[in-house]
């Protein structure tokens, strides 16, 4: 089932894929440095903010926004991994499949709209 | 159809004829390292080329014409430019994660550029859960963008790198819905049996009205979760220069633009896979001669096609609308799009509960 071109694990192959982005960006690098120029100077390590002194580290507390989002998708993320097996084996089901995840995605739809009127989604 | 599966079987047997099984196995897992680099390079030199002609040609200009007949080698020229470059390292940057940032993006491109389905027989990674491995890889790429905005420690690649994680996360949920209604037509996540399920038809036609509602779910979300077109905030060049990648030089910058464009190229591979039915020629039931016919064109030449048209479709939307404003494209996600694909799906649920697709 698992089985790939050659008859090899995907496992296998897909280390092997991961391995050969690694080489990639190696072997590019490995180049870049052997070719190109370096310098130093005081200057050219500072952050680039279109040639205004920069102030401050920029390692500092953040907008909250964001934060209420990433944790919708986690939520909405999780519903995703539950709902796959069960679209897998949806046509097998026949229309047994249907009360019961209808009842699930009542629930998060609930959950959604409950973000949406405490003005979750409203960008601040 | 020419079937690539002979031709491994063949090789597999000539060599473990030779040599020890493991030695074996090394040698065709370094000639598929070999294939991805050549054919990963290779893409990604042709979407540049690719991108740039069309926007010329949709903006009325003439593009590319000085290197080269037609421009060909005017990519060549950029990439041998960009190595010479100098590797600048700011003194306040976190240096390892700085360094690790581009190594996660290239390897969750190369992970999900394997999993296409290049022809028949021609699949280099064939999991069961095929592209629900798929979409979860492709979200190490969202850390590799976290990262590099984080470590460079300015302000721009800051706010470039929250944007493009709110955005990427956001926006991969309706991928992911998109996805979950065509596996709920096939019953099943694997690539090979994806496409074969398409032989008479693909799902873009077989699925009724909610697999042509999760095709347009998934161009608008595919095109979000790239950073590219109306939704290129991330990189929105008169607010944050270049966004997350702004203290990046050289082939580390190059390392972005490069897995940018590949991200381009397996978005329309994927909505090519699970709509345009992958390597599966155009079959019309019924018309036996032109299904024939069809047969003859290669299959990696038919997979090849339709992400090249899918792409042209990415880029005639992105040279085509103003782009849009974070909150514009957060309340797009989560106050449309995200409503009508859990509608969509239970849409398609009872479709496929009663029988009504073709």
């Amino acid at each position: 089932m698992d089985l790939s071109i050659f008859g090899i694990q995907s496992t296998t192959m897909a280390i092997t894929a991961a391995l050969t982005g690694v080489l990639l960006v190696a072997a590019a690098l490995i180049i870049a440095w052997l070719i190109g120029p370096r310098s130093y100077t005081e200057k050219k390590g500072e952050p680039y903010e279109c040639g205004i002194p920069s102030r401050g580290d920029s390692m500092a507390q953040f907008h909250v926004g964001y934060y209420l989002f990433a944790i919708l998708f986690l939520m909405f993320d999780v519903e995703t991994v539950f709902l796959f097996p069960w679209a897998v084996i949806c046509g097998d089901l026949n229309t047994s499949a249907l009360p019961a995840v209808g009842t699930f995605l009542v629930i998060l739809a609930l959950g959604l709209a409950y973000a949406w009127k405490k003005g979750a989604l409203r960008w601040k | 159809m020419f079937d690539f599966k002979v031709v491994a079987d063949w090789l597999n047997e000539l060599l473990n004829g030779l040599m020890p099984s493991w030695l074996a196995t090394s040698i065709e897992c370094v000639i598929v390292a070999v294939f991805l680099l050549a054919a990963y390079s290779l893409i990604a030199m042709a979407y540049i080329m690719y991108e740039r002609w069309v926007c010329a040609w949709i903006q009325c200009r003439i593009g590319p014409r000085r290197v080269g007949p037609w421009g060909l080698l005017q990519v060549f020229a950029d990439v041998l430019k960009i190595l010479q470059k100098e590797l600048i390292t700011l003194w306040s940057t976190d240096k390892f994660l700085h360094k690790l940032a581009p190594y996660l993006v290239l390897i969750a491109s190369m992970l999900t550029f394997a999993c296409l389905p290049w022809g028949k027989g021609m699949q280099f990674i064939d999991f069961n859960i095929g592209v629900f491995f798929i979409i979860a890889v492709s979200s190490i790429g969202v850390l590799g963008i976290l990262l590099a905005g984080w470590s460079s420690n300015s302000k721009y690649t800051l706010i470039g790198a929250m944007r493009s994680g709110a955005q990427m996360v956001s926006y991969e949920l309706s991928c992911g819905l998109a996805v979950l209604t065509v596996v709920c037509l096939a019953g099943t996540m694997n690539v090979t049996e994806l496409v074969e399920a398409q032989a008479d038809g693909w799902f873009l036609f077989k699925g009724h009205v909610p697999a042509f509602i999760a095709f347009i779910i998934y161009i608008i979300a595919a095109n979000a979760e790239n950073n590219r077109g109306p939704f290129d905030l991330p990189e929105a060049e008169h607010e944050l220069t270049a966004g997350y990648h702004t203290e990046y030089s050289g082939i580390h910058f190059g390392f972005f633009y490069l897995a940018e464009y590949l991200n381009l190229f397996i978005v329309s591979g994927i909505a090519a896979l699970l709509f345009l039915g992958g390597w599966m020629p155009l079959h019309v039931p019924g018309l036996e001669g032109f299904n024939a016919v069809m047969d003859y064109i290669p299959s990696t030449l038919w997979f090849l096609g339709k992400a090249f048209f899918m792409t042209f479709i990415f880029m005639w939307i992105r040279w085509s609308f103003p782009r849009v404003r974070i909150d514009q494209m957060l309340a797009l996600e989560w106050r449309y799009l995200m409503p009508i694909g859990l509608f969509n799906l239970v849409l398609m649920a009872v479709v496929v509960a009663f029988g009504w697709h073709f």
